[in-house]
C-alpha cells in the first residue's frame, strides 16, 4: 500500500515535472517567436493587448481560426505569409499564448 | 501767475510720473499677492485688470512723458511698460544676443516681476512650456528666441500650438540695420524678415520700426492670438530699437487692451442644426477642441443631457467627464455608424471621424476606405478653424462634405444651440429621452467593467503592464488635487479608462501636430501653471519625447516647479517600431531586429538609458529603474511626498510598449 503509493506519487511528481518542463519550453520557444515576428509590438508582451492590437491572451483563439487570421488579414494587422512565419513558430506563438495565466481581479484596487 | 501755473504743472507731472510709475510694479505686486485668478472661464481669458501704469495712465490723456530725472532711456524699458500692460505671469526665454537689451530692462527696469523669466535650456522646450501653461490658465505666455537660429529651434513647437489651437505669443531678435548692426555673429544672425519661416504656422506677425509700433503690435498681437481660433502670433523685436535711447518728449502710448468676442455660429443654421438634433433618434456629439474654459465642458454636457445624445470625446480638450454615463467615446465607431445626425465640435479631422481607413495593403497599397456613417446620416459641423485656413501644412485634414456647416466657434455658439434644441424637442419626446438615459447608463456601466477586467491581464507582467503603472498612479494621487499634465494615448489610454476626470484642468490634451518632443516641456508648463492653485501635477512622459531636449528637467528643478513624473519607458519609437514592422510584413521579409528587441532605428536601447541618473543629474529627485511591478508603490510613493514638498521627482518605469 505504502510502496504502490510512493510509486503512484512518483509516477505522478515525474509526469508533473515532466509536463511542466515540457511547458516551460513550449513557452520560452513560443515567446521568443512571439518577440521575435514583432507580434508584441502591438499586443503586448503577455498578448494582453494594447491600445494599438486587441488582447490575444489568455484563452487565444481556437488555433484554426487564428492562424487563418494571421495568415490573411485584410484588416489593420498586416498579414503574415508562411515565408515569413513558418507555421511551427506559429504553433509555439500559440502555445505561448494559451499558456498565460489568467487575469488578476483588480476591481478592488482600482475601485476600492 | 504764469510762473506759479507753470511750476504747479511741473511739479503735477513729475509727482503722475512717479505714482504711475510705482503703480507699474506695485500693480504688478498687489496682482501677484492676491494670488492667480480661478481658471478661467466665460467670458474668454484676457489679462486681468491691472491699476493702469504710467504709460497707460498718461496715454488715457495723451502723451506719455518721460521720466525727468533719469538719463535716457533705452527703448526696451518701453517694451517692458508694455509687456506689464499685458500682464504677463512669466516670460520664457534661453538668453539670446538679439535681445540683450530688452532681457536686462526686463530683471533690473522691471523687477523680474510680471513677467517673471524662466530659463530654458532649447526654444522648443520654451515653446513646448507656454502650450502647456495655457492649457491649464488660459493665458499666454511669451516667450523670448533669437530671431534666426532660435526661432528655427523654436518652429516645431509653433507648429504644434499652430495645430493645437494654442495662442503663444512668440518675440524674437533681430539687427535690422546692416549699417550698424555689430559684424560676425550677430549678421549671421539677421535676417530681412525672419518671421517667414513660421508664417505659414502663425496668425500673424510683425517687425515693429518704432516704439509706439511696438506697443501697437503687441497689444494687437496679443488680441489676435487670444481671439478664437487662438492661434501663435509673433513679434520680430529690433535690436536698435530696444537698446537706442528714446528721445526726451517722445510721445509714446500704450493701447488699451479690450478682449474681441468670440466668432458666434449664424443663428438661422444653429435653429436648424437644432430641428435636426431634436428630432434624431440617434443623435450623436463628437467633441474634440470644443471646450475652451471649464464653461465649455458644461455646455457640451449641457447639451448632451438635453437630448441624452452620447459625447465622444476625441479628447483634443476634456470635453465632458470620465465618468459621466454619456461619455460613450469607447464606442465611437458603432455609435457613429448607427446614427442619424452626428454634430461635429471642433473637430481638427471630421473625415476620419465619420469613415474608416485601414492602412494595409489593400487597393493598391493605398488601404482600405470606407464610409464610417449610414447614407442618409446629416452631418453638422461647428469650426472656428474654418475662419482661419492656410495652405502650405495640411493641418485642415481631408475634406468632408456636411449638410449643415457653421464657421464660428463652438463654446461660443453652444448656450445658443442649446437654447433651441430646448425648443425643438418635442413634448412627446421625454420617454424616448428617458429610455436613451438608460441605455447609456448602461452601456457606461458595461464599459467601465471591460476596463477593469482588462486592467487585470498582464498584471504581474514584466516589462510592467501600462494598467499596472497607472492604477499603481491613481492609488498614489487619488487624495489629491491633481491634474495630468500628458498625454494619455502612448499608454492605452488607462488613465482615462480607469479615472475620473471630471474638472477641466485635469486634462490638457495633445500635442496638435504631433509633433515629438511637446511632452515633456507642455507637461512642466502646465505644472507652472498647477503650482499657483497648489494642484498635483502628474506627466506620464514618454522615453522619445524627453530625449528631444531633456534640460527641461532642469528647468523644473531650478525654477522649483513641483511634478511628479513617471517614465513610460518602453526604449524605443514606438510607433515606429510598428510601422516599420508593418512594412516588413508588407514586402514579405522579417524585421532585422539587429541583436535589439525592435527594428533596427526604432530602438533606444543597448545602452538602455538611465532615467534616474538623468534626472538625477539635472537636480531632480529620482528613482529606478523599476522592473518589477512589485517596487513600483513603494517608490511613487516616495516620489509623491517630494512633489509635495514643493519640489519635482522622476520614477523612472521599465514598461510595456503601449
Amino acid at each position: 500500500m505504502t510502496r504502490s503509493f510512493l510509486q503512484f506519487a512518483s509516477l505522478s511528481f515525474a509526469v508533473l515535472v515532466g509536463s511542466s518542463l515540457q511547458a516551460t519550453a513550449a513557452d520560452d520557444t513560443g515567446h521568443a517567436q512571439f518577440l521575435k515576428y514583432g507580434c508584441w509590438q502591438c499586443h503586448g508582451t503577455e498578448g494582453q493587448g494594447t491600445s494599438a492590437g486587441p488582447k490575444l491572451a489568455p484563452e487565444p483563439l481556437p488555433y484554426e481560426a487564428f492562424s487563418a487570421f494571421v495568415r490573411s488579414s485584410s484588416r489593420q494587422m498586416p498579414p503574415f505569409r508562411e515565408q515569413v512565419l513558418p507555421d511551427q513558430d506559429l504553433q509555439a506563438i500559440h502555445a505561448y499564448l494559451s499558456s498565460r495565466p489568467p487575469a488578476v481581479d483588480v476591481k478592488k484596487f482600482i475601485d476600492p | 501767475m504764469a510762473n506759479t501755473r507753470g511750476s504747479s504743472r511741473r511739479v503735477f507731472l513729475k509727482t503722475v510720473v512717479a505714482a504711475g510709475a510705482t503703480g507699474t510694479v506695485a500693480g504688478a505686486q498687489v496682482a501677484n499677492a492676491a494670488g492667480p485668478a480661478e481658471h478661467l472661464d466665460l467670458p474668454p481669458p484676457k489679462p486681468s485688470a491691472l491699476p493702469p501704469n504710467a504709460q497707460v495712465a498718461a496715454a488715457e490723456v495723451g502723451q506719455v512723458p518721460n521720466a525727468p530725472e533719469e538719463s535716457r532711456k533705452p527703448g526696451s524699458d518701453f517694451m517692458v511698460d508694455v509687456m506689464k500692460s499685458l500682464n504677463f505671469d512669466y516670460l520664457l526665454t534661453n538668453p539670446a544676443s538679439s535681445v540683450r537689451s530688452f532681457h536686462e530692462s526686463l530683471i533690473n527696469y522691471g523687477g523680474n516681476k510680471m513677467p517673471e523669466m524662466l530659463t530654458c535650456m532649447h526654444e522648443e522646450s520654451a515653446i513646448g512650456m507656454a502650450h502647456g501653461y495655457f492649457k491649464i490658465t488660459g493665458k499666454p505666455i511669451p516667450v523670448l528666441v533669437h530671431g534666426t537660429v532660435g526661432l528655427q529651434h523654436a518652429t516645431m513647437g509653433i507648429f504644434n500650438a499652430w495645430c493645437d489651437r494654442v495662442p503663444i505669443i512668440v518675440i524674437g531678435g533681430n539687427h535690422l540695420d546692416a549699417a550698424t548692426r555689430p559684424p560676425g555673429v550677430p549678421t549671421f544672425h539677421a535676417a530681412q524678415d525672419p518671421n517667414a519661416i513660421i508664417r505659414d504656422f502663425t496668425k500673424w506677425d510683425d517687425q515693429p520700426v518704432s516704439l509706439n509700433h511696438f506697443a501697437q503690435s503687441m497689444v494687437r498681437a496679443y488680441r489676435i492670438a487670444m481671439t478664437p481660433p487662438y492661434e501663435p502670433v509673433a513679434i520680430s523685436l529690433d535690436a536698435g530699437l530696444q537698446e537706442v535711447p528714446y528721445p526726451k518728449g517722445e510721445k509714446l502710448q500704450i493701447p488699451k487692451y479690450v478682449a474681441s468676442a468670440p466668432p458666434q455660429a449664424d443663428a438661422a443654421a444653429l435653429r436648424e442644426a437644432a430641428k435636426l438634433l431634436a428630432e434624431a433618434e440617434n443623435p450623436v456629439i463628437i467633441a474634440d477642441r470644443a471646450a475652451r474654459t471649464p464653461a465649455g465642458m458644461r455646455l457640451v454636457t449641457e447639451l448632451a443631457e438635453t437630448l441624452q445624445a452620447p459625447v465622444v470625446d476625441q479628447l483634443g480638450r476634456l470635453n465632458i467627464a470620465t465618468n459621466h454615463y454619456l461619455n460613450q467615446s469607447s464606442r465611437g465607431r458603432a455609435l457613429v455608424s448607427q446614427a442619424d445626425v452626428v454634430l461635429g465640435l471642433e473637430l481638427s479631422d471630421f473625415w476620419g471621424t465619420v469613415n474608416g481607413y485601414i492602412d494595409n495593403e489593400e487597393n493598391h497599397g493605398h488601404g482600405i476606405q470606407e464610409r464610417g456613417t449610414k447614407p442618409s446620416a446629416k452631418l453638422i459641423s461647428i469650426s472656428a478653424t474654418e475662419l482661419l485656413s492656410k495652405s502650405n501644412f495640411q493641418d485642415f485634414q481631408r475634406f468632408q462634405p456636411v449638410d449643415i456647416g457653421m464657421a464660428g466657434d463652438a463654446e461660443a455658439s453652444l448656450p445658443l444651440l442649446i437654447e433651441y434644441v430646448k425648443s425643438a424637442l418635442p413634448a412627446g419626446k421625454k420617454d424616448a429621452l428617458s429610455q436613451r438615459a438608460e441605455r447609456h447608463k448602461k452601456a457606461w456601466a458595461e464599459n467601465r467593467a471591460r476596463s477593469i477586467a482588462a486592467a487585470g491581464i498582464a498584471w504581474d507582467a514584466q516589462p510592467i503592464s501600462t494598467a499596472r503603472l497607472c492604477a499603481e498612479i491613481w492609488n498614489q494621487i487619488k487624495g489629491e488635487d491633481w491634474s495630468m499634465v500628458s498625454r494619455d494615448s502612448f499608454h492605452s489610454s488607462w488613465p482615462t479608462r480607469l479615472w475620473p476626470f471630471d474638472k477641466y484642468y485635469q486634462f490638457i490634451g495633445a500635442s496638435g501636430g504631433y509633433g515629438v518632443g511637446y511632452g515633456a516641456p507642455a507637461a512642466v508648463g502646465a505644472a507652472l501653471a498647477n503650482r499657483a492653485f497648489g494642484r498635483f501635477s502628474l506627466n506620464i512622459q514618454s522615453d522619445g519625447d524627453l530625449m528631444y531636449a531633456p534640460g527641461v528637467l532642469w528647468t523644473a528643478a531650478h525654477h522649483k516647479i513641483p511634478m511628479l513624473n513617471v517614465m513610460h519607458n518602453n526604449r524605443g519609437y514606438h510607433q515606429e517600431v510598428m510601422h516599420v514592422q508593418r512594412m516588413s510584413n508588407r514586402h514579405d521579409r522579417v524585421a532585422n531586429l539587429g541583436g535589439g528587441s525592435v527594428p533596427v532605428g526604432t530602438g533606444i536601447e543597448n545602452p538602455n538609458i538611465d532615467y534616474a541618473k538623468l534626472a538625477s543629474s539635472l537636480g531632480m529627485w529620482s528613482a529606478g529603474p523599476i522592473t518589477d511591478p512589485k517596487d513600483l508603490a513603494p517608490a511613487l510613493k516616495r516620489a509623491v511626498e517630494v512633489v509635495k514638498g514643493g519640489e519635482p521627482a522622476l520614477v523612472d518605469v521599465v514598461c510595456q510598449p503601449r
